[in-house]
Order: structure tokens, then sequence, then C-alpha cells
């Protein structure tokens, strides 16, 4: 206490120092608590779920989880939701890599204009465009289908595949590329060989992020399906009925693998928003 | 391949796809929103408007933005600069931070309900502290407040993280030589970050505030898990045109609506925040 006293700049220094660390860990309780919170009531039976009061620890029952399982048509939407999804993912790294390519290696005409376009989807509630392809869809036979989904979600992930890769190439030195042309490789296999190798850690990241994000769509989802719904459609419209213990459990399922896949990808999180800033 | 030809063989699949998909589509919902059997008119609209949820649903999508976005403002930018001064444990830390950003709003949504329903956490919590002998509803119309603040928190609990990602990124990029000289010259943290961070963050803050207050307006599944019928949004307005009503007519002229909101706050944006002619980082 005297030491405090002789040297209040010490001990103001000190005390910032212990509010900084409370507040980073106050923070993270703020977002990791609401989500313990959803874990207890996972894996709680369902009669705990709708008892009052509750438990602060989970007590490891599946019965809730049993509960979802067997609900009448959610296995199929959660077959629908990694079927969409994996297309997507397909769909927007083979569409949307070789424009990254293209943005980070040449420099051509129109280009300025090509990014603007890219940036402009973000600039639109991007979901409302299932409205009118929802009618479109019926005149060419798509309504109702995964693939159909699977392409809405393709426009939606396929700015930030561009963004991604653009970022990735942009990484790797063009000097690389010129090398391997000198020793007698085309510029397929200049890129086959050299880029591609370096580049896949990276795509992979881009391509779990197109998953997450058409796993999570909501809005288009519950508009353009009706019998072949995703998860979350499915969700969505049985809230109204569906048990407390259900919308958890739910919850639950469409939760773990965005916390997984954000794991992985976190490294290129921040590559692909620096720049987009630009 | 011809080197010239080359790049625009690259982006053609992306330019075809986009045309296709997110250019044609706004053509369509226009055509919807203003096509009826006599030609052009303004019916929907007229039709949407003046239904009696329309002002509410308007008025509660604005004011929702209102409180949600400044919040996560003041928040994302707090946390960016905490993590920025961070040593060990960075990682760790940002990777908890964003985690929300891989949850879904529906996802959100849930996780709120389960603190705020009726046998929730927040009842649970005040029963065994004491305040209460039995549980209270917060979400019912008899409470609109408490509905309110519980789409509000989860909103902002949700859509931080895409903001805090956008910064923390922005703010790696503000050299470190700035902060040096500043501190030679004895500015306090607070002056540091009013005289460089701000300033050099603009461009990022731009492009979060844009992307956030776009996504604020087409808030759907986290209203709809939490409050249900209780709280009308534009976005569930359109939902429930298109889906329960059969009426695109309808659905596509909110949804331009929403459009035309979106777009007005995100050249309000770009002009608050333009970055002055000639000045970089």
């Amino acid at each position: 206490m005297t030491a405090a006293t002789d040297a209040p700049q010490i001990d103001a220094r000190r005390s910032g120092r212990w509010l900084y660390i409370a507040s980073v860990v106050l923070l993270c309780a703020w977002v990791l608590v609401p989500l313990y919170f959803l874990f207890i009531n996972t894996l709680s039976s369902p009669e705990t779920v709708n008892s009052f009061p509750k438990g602060f620890v989970p007590e490891f029952d599946f019965g809730s989880l049993r509960f979802f399982a067997g609900f009448q048509g959610m296995i199929d939407a959660l077959y629908n939701s990694v079927l969409v999804a994996v297309l997507t993912m397909i769909m927007s790294i083979l569409i949307g890599a070789p424009a990254g390519y293209a943005l980070s290696r040449f420099d051509f005409r129109g280009k300025e204009l090509f990014r603007m376009l890219i940036l402009l989807t973000r600039a639109f509630p991007l979901p409302l465009l299932a409205l009118p392809l929802a009618v479109l869809f019926i005149r060419v036979g798509l309504d109702d289908t995964v693939f159909g989904l699977a392409l809405v979600h393709t426009t939606l992930a396929i700015p930030f595949a561009v963004l991604i890769t653009f970022s990735l190439f942009s990484g790797i030195p063009i000097e690389l590329e010129e090398a391997a042309w000198t020793l007698g490789c085309t510029r397929l296999g200049a890129f086959t060989k050299v880029v591609l190798p370096l580049i896949l850690p990276g795509i992979t990241a881009s391509a779990i992020f197109a998953f997450v994000i058409s796993w999570n769509e909501v809005f288009a989802a519950a508009v353009l399906t009706i019998e072949n719904r995703t998860l979350p459609a499915f969700l969505l419209q049985s809230l109204a009925e569906s048990p407390l213990h259900l919308k958890f459990a739910g919850g639950f399922i469409l939760v773990v693998p965005a916390l997984i896949f954000i794991f992985a990808v976190r490294k290129y999180l921040f590559a692909m928003w620096g720049i987009a800033n630009r | 391949m011809n080197a010239r030809l080359l790049p625009y063989v690259l982006i053609l699949p992306v330019t075809v796809f986009l045309c296709i998909f997110f250019l044609y589509p706004f053509v369509l919902v226009a055509q919807q929103a203003f096509g009826s059997d006599t030609g052009w008119s303004l019916d929907n609209f007229r039709d949407v408007v003046s239904h009696w949820k329309f002002s509410i649903s308007l008025w509660n999508t604005l004011l929702l933005a209102a409180v949600v976005v400044p919040v996560q403002l003041a928040l994302s930018l707090l946390m960016a600069t905490m993590v920025s001064k961070m040593k060990r444990g960075r990682d760790l830390v940002l990777y908890v931070w964003t985690i929300p950003l891989g949850i879904s709003d529906l996802a959100a949504g849930i996780i709120w309900l389960a603190i705020f329903e009726q046998s929730g956490f927040l009842n649970s919590m005040m029963h065994g502290l004491g305040f209460i002998d039995a549980p209270m509803n917060f979400i019912s119309y008899q409470n609109m407040t408490m509905v309110f603040i519980a789409i509000a928190l989860a909103e902002i609990w949700r859509a931080t993280a895409i903001m805090l990602v956008i910064l923390v990124a922005g703010i790696g990029l503000i050299p470190k030589e700035y902060y040096e000289a500043a501190e030679v010259f004895g500015a306090s943290p607070w002056k540091r970050f009013l005289k460089i961070t701000l300033p050099l963050l603009r461009p990022s803050l731009q492009t979060a505030l844009v992307l956030r207050v776009i996504l604020a307006f087409e808030v759907f599944a986290v209203v709809a898990a939490l409050g249900g019928t209780l709280f009308p949004v534009l976005m569930g307005e359109t939902y429930s045109y298109q889906f329960d009503l059969s009426n695109s007519g309808a659905a596509a002229a909110i949804a331009l609506i929403i459009l035309a909101i979106s777009i007005a706050s995100t050249l309000v944006i770009l002009r608050a925040l333009r970055v002055p002619k000639g000045a970089t980082i």
C-alpha cells in the first residue's frame, strides 16, 4: 500500500492494465455466455428445457437432440442444407477464383468497372433478389430445387470468393510464375505446378467461407423452397409451432459447423477485408 | 492463349453470373413492383403503404438500426483498438470475438430466446438472486420495451463482429510511425485515437458502416425467432406478402422500398465519411 502511494503513476498504470484485462474478459464473456446457454439447453432433456428455474450446468442428456433428429423432415432439411452449401462452395470457387487471378495478374481495360460490379453487390440487400428469382425459377423449372437455391447463394458468396482469391494471388510473386515459364512451363502448367499448391490452403478457406454463407442464409432459402427446405428455412417456418427444445437443438446444429469453420478460416478473415477496403 | 484476351476470359464467368443473378433480378423486381394487369402502375406501392402494418414495420426497422448501429460502431472501435495493443493471446481473443460472424441470424435469435423466454436464463438468474418469485413474461405485447431490448441485444451480439473484422484490418494498415511520433510529442492515448486512428480509419469505417447499415435494414430472422409477429419489420413483411399471402407484387414493392432506403443510406455514409481528394495513408 505504501508503495502505491509513493508512486501514484505506477498505480494508475497498473489499474489501467487491470481495467483493460477486465474489459477483454468481459467482452469475451459477452460473446461466449449466450452460446453456453444454448449449449446447456441443447444438452438437456426436453422436460428440463421447458422447466423453471434452469440450472447453469448442462446435464448431458441427448433427449432434445434425439427429438430433433426424429422430427418429421428435419434430417432431410439438414441434408438439403449440406447439399446447397457444398454446391455453393464449388460454384463460387470455380467461378470466382479465375476472376481473382485476373484481377491480381493483369491490367486490362474495364478492370475498375469490374471491381465496381463486385463491390456493388455488397451495397445491396441481396436476399431480396430471391423474390424475382422465385418467379423466374418457376418459368425455367428450377423452383424448389437445391440447385436453384445454390445459384442464389453463389451470388452471395461470389464477391467474397473473388476478393479473397484476389488477395491470395496478389500475395504470390509473379516472378515465381515467370521462372516456371522460362523453364519451359506453359501458363497453365506454371499455374498448376507452382501457384496452385501455394494457394490451396487459402482457396480452402475461401470455399469454407462460401459454405458458411450458404449454411446460414435464411431469407432466400425460405422464399425459394417449399418441399426441399434447408435447415434454417425449416426452422424458420416451424418457429411458431415448434416446442422450445426443438428450436434450441436446431439452433445448436446451425451453430456448430459455423464455429469450426470460422476457426479454420480465421487467418484469412482479415486479409480479405483489408483488401476490400481499397 | 493470347495474353490480352486472357483476363477477359477469366472474368467472363463472374460477369455473366452476376448479370443473370444480380443485375437482371433488379429489372425483374422492378417489373413485379410496378407491373399490374393494366400495365405500369403504382397500385402495389399504394396497397403496401396504406396497410396499417407498414408504418409500424418501417418505424421499427429504422429505430432498430438507429439504436443498434451506433452501439456496434462504438463497441467495434473499442474492441479493435484493444486488440491492436494486445501482445499475448491476440489470436485467441480475436477468434472469440469473431465467432458471431459465422452464426446465422436465425441461430442468434434462438440463442437470445434461450435467455429471454419465460423459463429462460434471465428469469432463472433473477429467481436465483431472489429478485422475483415467479418467471416474468418478457416477450409479450404488454412488454414491448423488453421485446425491443432483446432484439437489439441479439443484433448487437451477432453483427458487431463484421465491423470489428473490417476495422481491425483497417487499423493494421495505419503505419506505426504515426503513433510513435505522437507519443514522442506527448499525445495521450485518447488524443492519439482521435487524431490518428479515427481520421486514417475513414475508408474502413465507410465500408463497415455501409455493410452494417444495409444488414440492419435486412433484419429478419432474429426478429422472427425472438419477437415473432410482435415486432413487425420490413423484411418480415416482405416475407409474409410473398409466402403467406402469395402477393409477389406487394412483396416486390416492399423490396424496392428497402432497396431505396439502403441506397440512400449508403450514399449518405459515403458522403459523410468521404476521404479528401489526394489524401493517402
